[in-house]
């Protein structure tokens, strides 16, 4: 079992295999590099209406093939449908939040849900028809790795890779648009025509992925890891790549688990994948994770604690057990005394304390930008010119 | 083909009873969600369920109603809660935060679903996604004046009871707190500040909606609620700026597209020659889009039409007071 696991994560168990899993791979770095701008834009869920409004797309791509004499199934013909509808789909939902009162959620609601049932009314359209290959049409909607010709996986790695390029590409646009709309509009930019852009690479990614992991869960792939790479960073340039990097691993493993046991089907096991990859960040990343901001906040209740009760000990009050033991630890406080050191650590304390009070007083309006300001010290903050002018204002 | 009598009240009756009544009980819960701009948290509740309907079955190994409802109401408040603590813990914004955890509920009930038990009673995703409204059938009535005896009541279809009471369940919500929700949707601050406990009710709002959404889910599907939840007020709201107004008219364009969507899908294909009827959940939505689209086109005051008519009666106006100032 380990060997055979092995051989598939090493793209080695078949050419096939192999050939899946590295197109899956690219299929969820092109995801995060896509997404990441679709999360920073607000649009996370703009994907999802996009996604099922491709149904109707292939539906309608089948029945024109049908009409044309074509064999039933082609590939190309019912992705180049399911684009168009995608598209077609998302600018509804801008014109309908530019000309009505509706608001986006709505808008996105009406159109995904209108649009995936038109889908299943031309779908039960089709499976009434006396023609062959409709039976694999409802794989579209949860997606199947195991059906995937070699041939399809290269053409879906080669058009991944092609969106995270063109997203590469237009990096500096994409920011721009991403961050300051306004601004980028002041600038000249054609912030429309981007957006359209931004769109038209999401509706890319969505039908390479409509394949293995359905209409349903494509939109994970642009909404989770750029989420989780949320947590790990505050630099754009940074988010972008942890995000694409989540993304191919999500893509890899999940395939090769799914290629090794049959039970589990490609899509899902993709989408849970990434799924651990964002509880880990969510939990541990250090910027912005919950156990980092926990410990940040510990830490700064501790620091604040020890303050107060140094300085109350240098002006001869008392302090808790606990708290009288923590400064012995750190070699402040001896045999219901203060050290030497102690001392010094307990003046500096209220030299602290004072001068951010007389900050304050002074300045009501400027809040320094670090979190843990008013108890960190103030030399260390705040320019030493102006914690001059406190001391001679504190005298 | 033709439709029997029989025919009519045994199959197309009953499903047509539940639509409506499912239409009306979603559009009517959905005004709230869309007043408050929480469209999606429909969406995002009728793909949560999916392992809680799955779940539900396992622990029972019946393929009974009830374990299967209560476990998808446990994955659906999960969800929310869950939802609102990726967004508030993780600092995400409210559409990346569904993304996220419904996409994962979903993923998790499809690999439940693949496991073996399921399949073998052919409980699948579709079921979820589709509902069964052909197969809700009343066997008691057989010609129409059978319907004047109460005992043919007696034997409605479950799903058919199980609406209706949800239907009544949310009306009396509406009516009892139709105050209290009409602050919170327009002004949470003030109702904060009159202590209303606007938190209180977004959550009394998202259970209602999730025990609305599960009772139709079995009848109708998740597509059907998500387009139910939001189509209908989103079309009410383009055509009044009164609340009690918009409540009525959603829940009657709800009802309209329930019936008109269902006619369309069984009876539509045979007038128009065809030998097979299509999805009724499907076209019910695409009656409830084409009501929005109608509402969008030739809304009254806040339609492209009667804004592009106001316009051109306002420049009228403006060139004849011109004309009247310059003789």
């Amino acid at each position: 079992m380990l060997e055979e696991a092995a051989r598939v994560l090493t793209l080695q168990a078949g050419f096939n295999t192999a050939v899946v899993v590295a197109g899956t791979a690219a299929l969820g770095m092109a995801g995060g590099t896509v997404g990441t701008f679709l999360l920073l834009r607000r649009r996370a869920l703009v994907s999802d209406a996009l996604s099922h409004a491709t149904l109707p797309g292939i539906a309608a791509a089948f029945l024109l093939g049908v009409w044309l004499g074509l064999p039933g199934r082609s590939l190309p013909l019912l992705l180049a449908g399911a684009a168009v509808s995608g598209v077609l789909g998302v600018l509804t939902i801008q014109a309908l939040v530019r000309f009505t009162r509706l608001t986006e959620d709505s808008a996105i609601g009406a159109v995904l849900a209108t649009a995936f049932g038109l889908g299943v009314v031309l779908l039960s359209y089709i499976q009434s028809l006396q023609v062959g290959g409709q039976a694999g049409l409802g794989h579209f909607i949860l997606g199947q790795t195991a059906a995937m010709a070699w041939r399809e996986a290269v053409a879906m790695g080669v058009l991944a890779l092609a969106a995270a390029g063109t997203t590469a590409l237009l990096f500096k646009e994409l920011r721009l648009v991403a961050f300051d709309p306004g601004f980028a509009h002041g600038q000249g930019w054609p912030v429309q025509r981007l957006d359209i852009a931004l769109m038209a690479l999401a509706a890319l990614v969505t039908v390479i992925g409509l394949q293995t992991v359905g209409l349903i869960l494509v939109v994970a792939l642009l909404i989770i890891p750029p989420a989780a790479a949320r947590f790990w960073t505050e630099r754009l340039g940074a988010m972008t790549v942890i995000a694409a990097v989540v993304g191919a691993l999500s893509g890899w493993l999940g395939a090769t688990l799914s290629a090794l046991f049959p039970k589990l089907p490609a899509g899902a096991v993709i989408v849970l994948v990434a799924g651990g990859f964002f509880l880990l960040s969510f939990l541990f990343a250090p910027a912005r994770g919950l156990a980092a901001a926990a410990l940040r906040a510990a830490r700064l209740r501790l620091a604040l604690a020890e303050q107060q009760a140094l300085r109350r000990l240098l002006v001869g009050g008392d302090a808790s057990p606990v708290m009288r033991r923590w400064l012995a630890v750190k070699g402040f406080h001896r045999n219901g005394a203060l050290t030497d050191r102690g001392r010094a650590a307990a003046r500096a304390a209220e030299r602290n304390r004072r001068l951010w009070e007389r900050f304050l007083i002074d300045h009501p309006a400027l809040a320094p930008a670090t979190p843990d300001w008013g108890i960190a010290p103030i030399d260390r903050v705040l320019p030493a010119d102006l914690v001059r002018v406190l001391e001679e204002r504190a005298r | 083909m033709t439709v029997t009598v029989q025919d009519f009240l045994q199959i197309d009756l009953p499903a047509l009873m539940a639509a409506v009544l499912a239409c009306a009980a979603c559009a009517l819960v959905g005004n709230f969600l869309v007043l408050r701009r929480q469209g999606l948290m429909g969406d995002a509740v009728s793909h949560a369920v999916l392992p809680g309907i799955v779940g539900g079955f396992l622990l029972a190994g019946t393929r009974d109603t009830l374990p299967m409802m209560a476990g998808a109401l446990v994955s659906a408040a999960l969800a929310g809660v869950l939802i609102e603590a990726v967004r508030r813990l993780g600092r995400l914004e409210s559409g990346a935060a569904m993304g996220v955890v419904f996409t994962l509920f979903f993923a998790a009930g499809v690999v439940m679903i693949e496991q073996g038990p399921a399949r073998a009673v052919d409980l699948d995703a579709d079921c979820v996604l589709y509902g069964q409204l052909e197969t809700i059938l009343w066997l008691a009535p057989t010609s129409w004046s059978s319907l004047l005896r109460p005992a043919v009541w007696l034997e409605l279809p479950r799903q058919v009871v199980t609406l209706a009471a949800v239907f009544a369940l949310a009306v009396a919500c509406v009516l009892l707190f139709r105050k209290e929700l009409t602050i919170a949707a327009f002004d949470p601050g003030l109702a904060g500040a009159l202590g209303l406990r606007p938190g209180l009710f977004h959550y009394g709002v998202l259970l209602l909606t999730a025990a609305t959404a599960i009772a139709a889910f079995e009848a109708v599907g998740s597509i059907l609620v998500v387009a139910m939840l939001i189509a209908p007020p989103a079309a009410a709201r383009l055509l009044t700026d009164r609340l009690p107004v918009q409540l009525v008219l959603s829940t009657a364009l709800g009802a309209l597209a329930g019936m008109a969507g269902y006619a369309g899908a069984a009876f539509g294909p045979f007038w128009l020659g065809a030998e097979h009827s299509l999805n009724a959940a499907g076209m019910i939505a695409v009656a409830a889009g084409g009501i929005l689209t109608l509402a969008v086109l030739l809304g009254p005051r806040h339609g492209i039409l009667g804004r592009v008519l106001g316009q051109r009666r306002l420049a009228a106006a403006v060139a004849q007071s011109g004309d009247s100032l310059g003789r």
